[in-house]
């Protein structure tokens, strides 16, 4: 479904992604793991367009998307959770989620609002509250509700654990499974927490500055020492 | 940002007096500076000769004035707990919008009936006409800044692009009003796209900075091209609005009606300053339900969505450009509109009218009504007009006054008149608490 060959990114002088190859498959959960600074956010926003890839190519659903608009990408049908949630603080919970509708025009808002609301009780409860004073549990489900508002095919994830206490950490992870499987709905996650990721993964990647150093089923990597000792001691 | 945390208590106790007393000593030192030159000299005409007039007594008061004033104001906040500002809109804010439809259908019925009021007279109506054409250019910038969150420091150029288009299609084309307002539109939005391009990409200070460039530019090709504007001299004439092509005019030229003719009633010169009134009055209304219909769009959400967050916006698939774009375009053509209709009112426009000054009064009134609250505009537009008429009788220090209360709204209400924001959805589907926004 998702392609990435060989991708290039640089911020100026800096070469933040080194020639980074992934595939995501239809229906998957694939988690990229890697370390602060790695390039995981910016390999989540280079699919989006933002910023653009400088060298290599990107394909979705066999169709070359390294040069489209970051708008005319999530159209296509990528709907990003990005870094920091980035809800809008001033609008309400409803509103917010209107505005992840903007894709589809909004036609099918009710039904898919209804939709958010099964998957994430607690928003329904404050859908006239204004996003920013959510708790940072509340305002993780309405990043991702928002994404999900737009109906896309694939969805990114970058680190929805950020920042949040272990029981609503396994709460996301919970509600994240619950999308892939009820949905089919498939998922790139970008994660720092190494273990609860692969844990729900189907595979998983391992980024380190800038270039993947290790790839494999989520079984494999949860048993390969090496990424145990880097990414999984101590972290639950 | 609002929360401010409490005032750390010293080891002075509550009342640390060396502390404040340094404090005021610092603001009286700055007032004296300030006052020396401003208010200490002072340029007298005396027998055809310029001369300098000393006048220590003042500054001495003005300083002393500035100490005290200081002094007390610190003391009293320190014995008043600080209280803790919730993020929302105060009481006030919320009862306002929450009553905003009545609020506003008494506002304008009051603005329909207020030609005919007993104390109605032709200063009020002046008055009144100039207060709905501030009101009216805050709808417009309220597009730019309040909702799309671009701050734009040149609006008075959309101002003047209107205004001169009038002008300029009379004086070459011989346009009337009536034509010339749908031009003028089209034309301020095209200004409006043109200078969105180059800053799409600013933000913030940057993109304040080059607004005011463009202002400036805009001021400046007016006044020096000579051949096309007449440049600083103006362009005088420029034809009064007719009733849709009917005159107001005590004798109507052969074989044409007047008004006072075709509603047969007595000539009365009030009659244009009435219509015009009613004109604005009109312009103005017809602003205010379209943004109304705006913020509940796609395009005006995505506004409101582009000022909280930019890379969010990106993210969601909403295009940037083209909602900054169309922002840019719109508050430009209402701008557009209030100029011609400023053109027509005063049948004289020069440079002079679309200074930098402008600009910042038509921006005060949306920072102070709130920014995107738009009765909030017509709160601080009022405020900002008619202050300084009532504060006539007070002469010089009329602008001091002026000062003063803008200083003082600024304070007690620091987000604006009105910043509560009322939310553009709500579902009607079952399990929804009926419970208001926070
Ligand atoms: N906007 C930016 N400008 C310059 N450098 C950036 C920017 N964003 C990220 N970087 C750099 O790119 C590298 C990867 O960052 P990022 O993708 O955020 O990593 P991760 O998400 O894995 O923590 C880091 O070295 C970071 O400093
Ligand atoms: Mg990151």
């Amino acid at each position: 479904m998702l392609e990435v060959e060989d991708v290039h990114t640089r911020y100026g002088h800096i070469e933040a992604l080194k020639g980074v190859s992934l595939e995501v498959r239809r229906g998957e959960i694939v988690t990229i793991i890697g370390a602060n600074g790695a390039g995981k956010s910016t390999l989540l926003m280079t699919i989006c367009g933002n910023p653009r890839a400088s060298a290599g190519r990107i394909l979705f659903e066999g169709e070359d998307i390294t040069e489209l608009p970051t708008y005319e990408i999530v159209r296509r049908g990528i709907s990003q959770a990005p870094e920091g949630r980035r809800i809008f603080p001033r609008m309400t919970v409803l509103e917010n989620l209107q505005m992840g509708a903007v894709p589809n025009g909004g036609r099918y808002f009710e039904e898919d609002v209804e939709q958010v609301f099964e998957l994430f009780p607690r928003l329904r409860e404050r859908q006239h509250q204004r996003g920013g004073t959510l708790s940072g549990g509340e305002q993780q489900m309405l990043c991702i509700g928002r994404a999900l508002m737009a109906r896309p095919k694939l969805l990114l994830l970058d680190e929805p654990s950020l920042g949040l206490a272990p029981m609503l950490v396994r709460q996301i992870f919970h509600s994240i499974v619950e999308i892939n499987r009820t949905r089919g709905l498939t998922i790139l996650l970008v994660e720092q927490n190494a273990y609860q990721a692969l844990r729900i993964a189907h595979r998983g990647y391992v980024l380190a500055t800038g270039q993947i150093v290790m790839e494999g089923t989520s079984a494999q990597l949860l048993a390969d020492p090496e990424v145990r000792a880097a990414y999984l001691e101590g972290g639950h | 940002m609002s929360l401010t945390p409490a005032t750390p208590r010293s080891a002075a106790g509550p009342l640390d007096l060396p502390a404040r007393l340094r404090d005021a000593g610092l603001a009286a030192f700055v007032a004296f500076m300030l006052f020396l030159p401003l208010v200490g000299f002072r340029l007298e005409g005396a027998e055809g000769r310029l001369g300098l007039a000393w006048r220590p007594d003042w500054v001495v008061i003005g300083t002393a004035a500035v100490f005290l004033g200081h002094l007390a104001l610190s003391i009293v906040r320190s014995l008043r707990p600080r209280a803790v500002r919730p993020a929302g809109a105060g009481p006030f804010g919320r009862f306002v919008s929450r009553h905003a439809l009545w609020l506003g259908g008494a506002g304008v019925a009051f603005a329909l009936a207020l030609p005919f009021l007993p104390f109605s007279s032709r200063y009020v109506i002046d008055v009144a006409t100039t207060l709905l054409i501030y009101v009216m250019l805050g709808w417009g910038l309220n597009i730019v800044v309040g909702l799309a969150g671009l701050l734009d420091l040149g609006y008075v150029a959309f101002y003047a692009v209107g205004a001169y288009s009038f002008a300029l299609g009379y004086h070459w084309f011989g346009l009337g009003f009536w034509e010339a307002l749908p031009l003028s539109g089209a034309l301020a939005a095209l200004f409006g796209i043109l200078l969105g391009f180059p800053v799409l990409r600013l933000r913030g200070d940057y993109l304040a900075i080059v607004t005011l460039g463009f202002g400036e530019i805009i001021r400046i090709v007016l006044l020096n091209w000579v051949q096309v504007t007449r440049g600083p001299n103006g362009i005088s004439g420029i034809p009064r609005p007719t009733f849709f092509g009917i005159e107001f005019t005590r004798q109507p030229a052969e074989g044409e009606l007047a008004f006072h003719q075709l509603f047969g009633i007595d000539y009365s010169p009030d009659h244009r300053v009435i219509f015009l009134y009613y004109l604005i009055l009109a312009l103005a209304l017809l602003t205010n339900v379209f943004v109304l219909r705006l913020r509940r769009l796609p395009i005006g959400r995505a506004w409101e969505a582009l000022r909280e967050d930019e890379i969010a916006c990106k993210a969601l698939g909403i295009n940037p450009t083209n909602t900054k774009l169309t922002a840019f375009a719109l508050g430009a053509m209402f701008g557009g509109f209030a100029g011609t209709f400023f053109a027509t009112r005063q049948g004289f426009i020069s440079p002079e009218s679309f200074t930098f000054i402008e600009s910042a009064t038509i921006l005060a009134i949306v920072v102070l009504g709130g920014m995107g609250s738009q009765l909030g505009v017509v709160l601080a537009a009022a405020v900002i007009v008619l202050l300084p008429e009532f504060g006539r009788e007070f002469e010089q220090f009329r602008m001091l006054l002026f000062g003063a209360a803008m200083v003082g709204i600024m304070v007690w209400r620091p987000r604006g008149l009105l910043a509560h924001r009322e939310p553009t959805v709500r579902l009607h589907v079952r399990g929804a608490h009926e419970e208001r926004p926070r």
